[in-house]
Parts: C-alpha cells; sequence; structure tokens
C-alpha cells in the first residue's frame, strides 16, 4: 500500500480555469445526472494539468462541484498515485522501474534522475523537473520507458534521458516514441508478420456472408 | 507462423492509419449490421462455439460470462464496462489495439453490448495512456458522426459509448475496483456475491470484459466461430496478442497462435534470448502475476493456458518476460515484491501487511542477509496471503514468490552462505517478524 498525504505547504484559495471549466462540462455529459461523482478522477487529472499538482483547496471545490464530501475526494486523491499531492517540475518524469524495466536498464535511469534533477518528488531550483519512480507503465516491449509529463519516452538509454533532459533545459522540443527509432511495439528491423498487401488494398472491406447464419433471421 | 490472413489486429504496429475510413478498408464495420440481425442469442452462440476465452489473464469463456446476464431488462439498465486498465507488468497488448485499431474495439463494443442489451458502454483506461485515449475519444467521435454507434444508428441499436479513465492504481484492473473507481471511489474490489451481473456499475447488471476479449468478437463473428476455434489446442483456441519483453534481441508484440510452442515464438518473432538459448535462465511467461519457469521447461512449453497450468505457471495475459544467465532473479522477483507491496489496495490485512513482509524479506534474500529457515517461512507466508483475501492482488503477490524458491531455492541459499562466508558468521541475526 502506498501511504500518500497532503503537502504540508498549501495554496490559499483554488479557481477552476475556463479551460478546465469546458472540459469538466464534457466529462460530466458522459455519466448518468446522478452520478456525478463518477467523474471525479478525470477532473482531479484535470486539477493536476491545470496546476501541475493536487492541493487541498482543489479537493474542497471538486467536492463542491461534484456534491461529494470533501473527505471522498481527498480519499481519492491520496488513493491514486497519479495525482500529484505536492508541486511538479515543469517537466515531471515517471520513471518505471517495474522488473521488465529494470531488466533493460531502468536503475541507470534512476540513476541519471538523481544526478541530474535530485531526491525523488523534488524540484529543481528552476522549476523545470521533477521525478519519481512509478509502477509498470505498461509499455514493457519497449523497455525502458520513462512518460515525461503525458507521453512516452521508450527504448531509452541513460544517454538518450540525459541528452532528452538537457534539451528541454534549453527549451528545445523532445519527440516521444522510441530512442532508437523502432516502429511503436514491432521487432526493430521490422516484423516478419503483416506483410501480406491484400490485407491493405481494400478487399477486406467487399461484401461478405457471415458463415453459420441462422436460418430464419430472428432478433 | 500463423498466416497474416487469419490476423485480426491488422495495424499492431500503427503503420497504417487508425481512422475509420482506413480500419473500413481493413475489414472492420464490415457486415455489422448482419450480426445485429442475427439477433443476440446467435451472437452469444458463436462466441461461445469459438472457445474465446477472457484476454485480460484470468481465461473464463467469454460467451459463458455474456450468458451470466439477466435475459430480461428490468427496471435497470445494462452495462458493458471495457476494462483497459492494463497494468500487468509485461503487458502492453491493449495498448496498440487502442492507438492503432479503435474500431476493431468499438465496433466490438456495439455487439457484445447489443448481444447483452445494453445501451451505454464505459472503457475504463489507464491514467498514463494519454496518448491512446486521445486516439479513442476521436475514433469514437468520428462512429457517431458515422452514426455507427450513438442514438438512431445505422444498426438499430441505440449505443453511447464513453471513455473514462484511471489515475494510476494497479488494482482497478480487477473487475470489482474498475467498477468501484468508475463510480468515483478508491479502488478497493467488492466482495462475491453478487457479482457484477446481478449489480456491477451503480448497482446494475453489467459484465467487465478485457480489451482484447471485445475487439476480436467482430472478426470472429465475421469469419466464423470454426476459423477461430481451428487455431490453437481444444480449450486453448484463437488467435492471442503476445507481449515479449526482456533480455530478448527484439522485444516486440506480436499476435500469433494460442499453443504456439515458447520457444518457438521467442526465436521467430523476438530475435532469439540474448546470448542464445543456451543464455537463458528463466521466463515468466503470463505476466508477473504467474510463477517463473525454467530453460528447461521452456524448452518445451506450449503457449496456452493449460500448458501452462500443468507446469504450475499460467498463460495469464501472454506477457513473456524472458531472463538470460546475467539475471539477478532474486531481486527481479524482490521488485515484482515491492511491486504487489506498492500497489496493494490496503483492504484485506494478508495482503496490506503480506506484500510489504514479504518483499522485505526478499530484499535482505536478495543481499544473502537472511536465514536458511527463513526460505520456508516465506512459503509459508506466502501461501497464507493466497487465497485468503478479497481479491486476487493476494494470490498475484504469493505466486511469483512461490515460482522462485520452487525453482531457484539452491540460489538462494547459496547466497545465505556466501554473505556469511564473507562477514565470517555462521549466523546472522535478523529481525523476523513485522520490521
Amino acid at each position: 500500500m502506498s501511504a500518500r498525504r497532503l503537502a504540508e505547504k498549501q495554496p490559499a484559495s483554488f479557481a477552476f480555469s475556463d479551460a478546465t471549466q469546458e472540459q469538466i462540462r464534457f466529462w460530466l455529459g458522459k455519466f448518468p445526472e446522478d452520478r456525478k461523482a463518477s467523474a471525479v478522477l478525470p477532473i482531479l487529472w484535470l486539477v493536476q494539468q491545470q496546476e501541475g499538482w493536487v492541493s487541498e483547496p482543489a479537493i474542497r471545490a471538486i467536492g463542491d462541484l461534484l456534491g461529494m464530501p470533501k473527505i471522498r475526494v481527498l480519499e481519492v486523491a491520496t488513493f491514486y498515485t497519479m495525482l500529484r499531492l505536492q508541486p511538479a517540475g515543469r517537466y515531471h518524469l515517471q520513471v518505471c522501474g517495474t522488473t521488465p524495466c529494470m531488466l533493460r536498464g531502468a536503475e541507470d535511469l534512476k540513476k541519471v534522475c538523481h544526478k541530474r534533477i535530485g531526491e525523488k518528488f523534488d524540484v529543481t531550483v528552476d522549476g523545470n523537473f521533477s521525478w519519481e519512480e512509478v509502477e509498470c507503465l505498461g509499455g514493457c516491449v519497449n523497455a525502458p520507458v520513462v512518460a515525461i509529463n503525458d507521453r512516452y519516452h521508450e527504448d531509452l538509454t541513460a544517454e538518450d534521458l540525459a541528452a532528452i533532459i538537457e534539451k528541454l533545459a534549453k527549451g528545445e522540443k523532445v519527440s516521444p516514441g522510441s530512442a532508437r527509432g523502432r516502429q511503436t511495439s514491432a521487432p526493430e528491423g521490422g516484423a516478419k508478420a503483416l506483410t501480406d498487401p491484400s490485407l491493405y488494398d481494400g478487399s477486406l472491406a467487399q461484401p461478405v456472408s457471415l458463415p453459420n447464419k441462422p436460418a430464419p433471421a430472428s432478433s | 507462423m500463423l498466416a497474416d490472413k487469419d490476423r485480426i489486429f491488422l495495424n499492431l504496429y500503427g503503420l497504417h492509419d487508425w481512422r475509420l475510413e482506413a480500419a473500413k478498408k481493413r475489414g472492420a464495420w464490415n457486415a455489422t449490421a448482419d450480426m445485429i440481425a442475427c439477433g443476440r442469442d446467435w451472437i452469444i452462440q458463436q462466441t461461445k462455439d469459438s472457445g474465446l476465452r477472457g484476454r485480460g489473464g484470468a481465461g473464463f469463456p467469454t460467451g459463458l460470462k455474456w450468458s451470466f446476464m439477466p435475459k430480461e431488462v428490468k427496471d435497470r439498465p445494462h452495462y458493458l464496462v471495457v476494462n483497459a486498465d492494463e497494468s500487468e507488468p509485461g503487458t502492453c497488448k491493449d495498448r496498440d489495439m487502442m492507438r492503432h485499431d479503435p474500431h476493431l474495439l468499438i465496433e466490438g463494443c456495439l455487439i457484445a453490448s447489443f448481444a447483452m442489451q445494453a445501451h451505454a458502454a464505459y472503457i475504463y483506461i489507464r491514467g498514463e495512456y494519454v496518448t491512446e485515449r486521445e486516439v479513442l475519444e476521436a475514433a469514437i467521435k468520428e462512429a457517431y458522426e458515422a452514426r455507427l454507434i450513438g442514438k438512431n444508428n445505422i444498426h438499430g441499436w441505440d449505443f453511447d459509448l464513453h471513455v473514462s479513465h484511471g489515475a494510476g492504481a494497479y488494482i482497478c484492473g480487477e473487475e470489482t475496483a474498475l467498477l468501484e473507481s468508475l463510480e468515483g471511489k478508491k479502488g478497493q474490489p467488492r466482495l462475491k456475491p453478487p457479482f457484477p451481473a446481478n449489480a456491477g456499475l451503480y448497482g446494475c447488471p453489467t459484465t467487465v470484459n478485457n480489451v482484447e476479449s471485445i475487439a476480436v468478437v467482430p472478426t470472429i463473428l465475421r469469419r466464423g466461430a470454426k476459423w477461430f476455434a481451428g487455431i490453437g489446442r481444444a480449450n486453448n483456441t484463437g488467435t492471442k496478442v503476445f507481449c515479449i519483453s526482456g533480455h530478448v534481441n527484439k522485444p516486440c508484440n506480436i499476435e500469433e497462435a494460442m499453443s504456439i510452442p515458447l520457444k518457438q515464438l521467442i526465436e521467430e518473432h523476438a530475435g532469439g534470448v540474448r546470448g542464445g538459448w543456451s543464455n537463458l535462465k528463466a521466463v515468466i511467461p503470463g505476466g508477473s502475476s504467474v510463477r517463473c519457469i525454467t530453460a528447461e521447461h521452456a524448452e518445451t512449453a506450449l503457449m496456452d493456458f493449460d500448458s501452462l497450468v500443468a507446469l504450475k505457471s499460467g498463460l495469464g495475459t501472454a506477457a513473456v518476460i524472458v531472463m538470460d544467465q546475467s539475471t539477478d532473479i532474486v531481486r527481479a522477483i524482490a521488485r515484482i515484491a515491492y511491486f504487489y507491496k506498492h500497489e496493494s489496495c490496503g483492504q484485506c490485512t494478508p495482503c496490506r501487511e503480506g506484500t510489504g513482509w514479504m518483499w522485505r524479506v526478499l530484499e535482505r534474500m536478495a543481499l544473502g542477509e537472511a536465514e536458511h529457515a527463513e526460505i520456508d517461512l516465506l512459503l509459508d507466508v506466502a501461501g497464507q496471503v493466497e487465497g485468503h483475501t478479497i481479491c486476487a492482488l493476494g494470490d498475484a503477490a504469493a505466486w511469483p514468490i512461490q515460482g522462485l524458491i520452487r525453482h531457484f531455492r539452491g540460489e538462494i541459499e547459496q547466497r545465505i552462505d556466501r554473505y556469511r562466508a564473507a562477514k565470517g558468521v555462521h549466523q546472522v541475526r535478523t529481525p523476523v517478524a513485522a520490521e
């Protein structure tokens, strides 16, 4: 179990931005009228996108918005580990440390973060970076994986990650995906599968008759 | 090797466009209206006949699961919920389906919802998959605009499909924890019964299926149950997307026939074990929750439910984690133990306390700072966590440790001896109970 607490230093107030409010309307439209609480996780995430983290005044505001007791929102905010309960850097790195990534060098990536950024959840003085070790990110065949803000950087070496961090520090753009130029999850050098051109020439869109159709159609 | 014409996910690697027009060209949404016209009993029967077993890990027959839903809709609406909370270490297959072939999933959602008389479905995707969620939302928008789904759509079954997301909790992959999370609560699994088919989302009849289980259904119906059942072995039919990670030359995802020999899978698609097959130490064949198997077993193992159960392991999510001779297997399993400690929801005492205890002992064992007797004690504790919790996370935490001790006990013992020799002591005094 991961025990998480709210940060000691909290801002005095919180307000939803216009962009966040528009997103909130989109999310509330997905659930039945009397089930607004279902939107609590997406809204907490939107708040984190807006502020960089989830503060106590924000938790209160979400409780008011959804008609939920604040303690229920607090419970959710402290349970889900993607929600950051303290300020983060402009670029927050989630370094996957679980076994498939560990087998392919995640330990070295952690060392890079440690050296360049500092302790987990420390924010660099320029406000640019913070990092944490997370559990399986679900990109295991492209291990090791680091998520920088919302995008996955894959097949990394320590040098790759260090270079990405320096680029970001200089304000340059970085492109997510495989650092080795691999095509997503395909084996390096191209797959032996899915090479038949007839799969893509439109012949599969020709009308088909369903096998084993029931004699008189009923429904 | 599975022939290309028998593959279902034709854009697994994202080499082609995921959008509606391109997906249609690859056969998606072809004859969907005919399937609906054949009726719900036919759909369920075809799914049963295909032998499709749930692709999320447990392998429960999908058609049978659907038939547990109430036959008639009474005062409560029915729901389909798609479990896209892919978080099992080693597993990254649903990710590819959602970002590269989202229309197969959307089509599957319509068909499955019709079969269970659900007018609404939710796809619950893990919070970290932001790119995948964006693609899925865009694909759903396309489907609405083309009136493939939505009110008064061309298929004649009113159907709303929504995406929601988690925020970093492995436990929400457990179906009842997922439902709790979808209702806006902490993801703590519910006691069963009542099963979701009776009281699921918002207390209404609900079926929770894995992404792959749903996304393969349209193609099964188009090609026929017999086609799908003809691939693999009896009781282990169909195609399956495998994820091969760890110490292989070319880690990858690949759709293959069920029951493919593990060795063939690794050598043919993943470029073989790093340093050659003889350099193989162990394989975790089904995601971190299953027991590992040795190189000797890996030689003959077939990648299906029955073959791997016979080896006291499991197919799980078919995520193959390969470890070569350079692997410190005790540390590798200790890291998995840490994962379960981190992800335990804290509801049941054996799991909340046991996962932390097992992790701490394994960390010491990885150094050699332990007693020989603690190996049996660890096995005993693992056995007491297993089966004594509300959900299967307790089992999942115990199994990798049991696999480690079954196959690599000698290695742990050697390490303890080496540690003592280096320190010049006969016995290390170590705390045993709660630390």
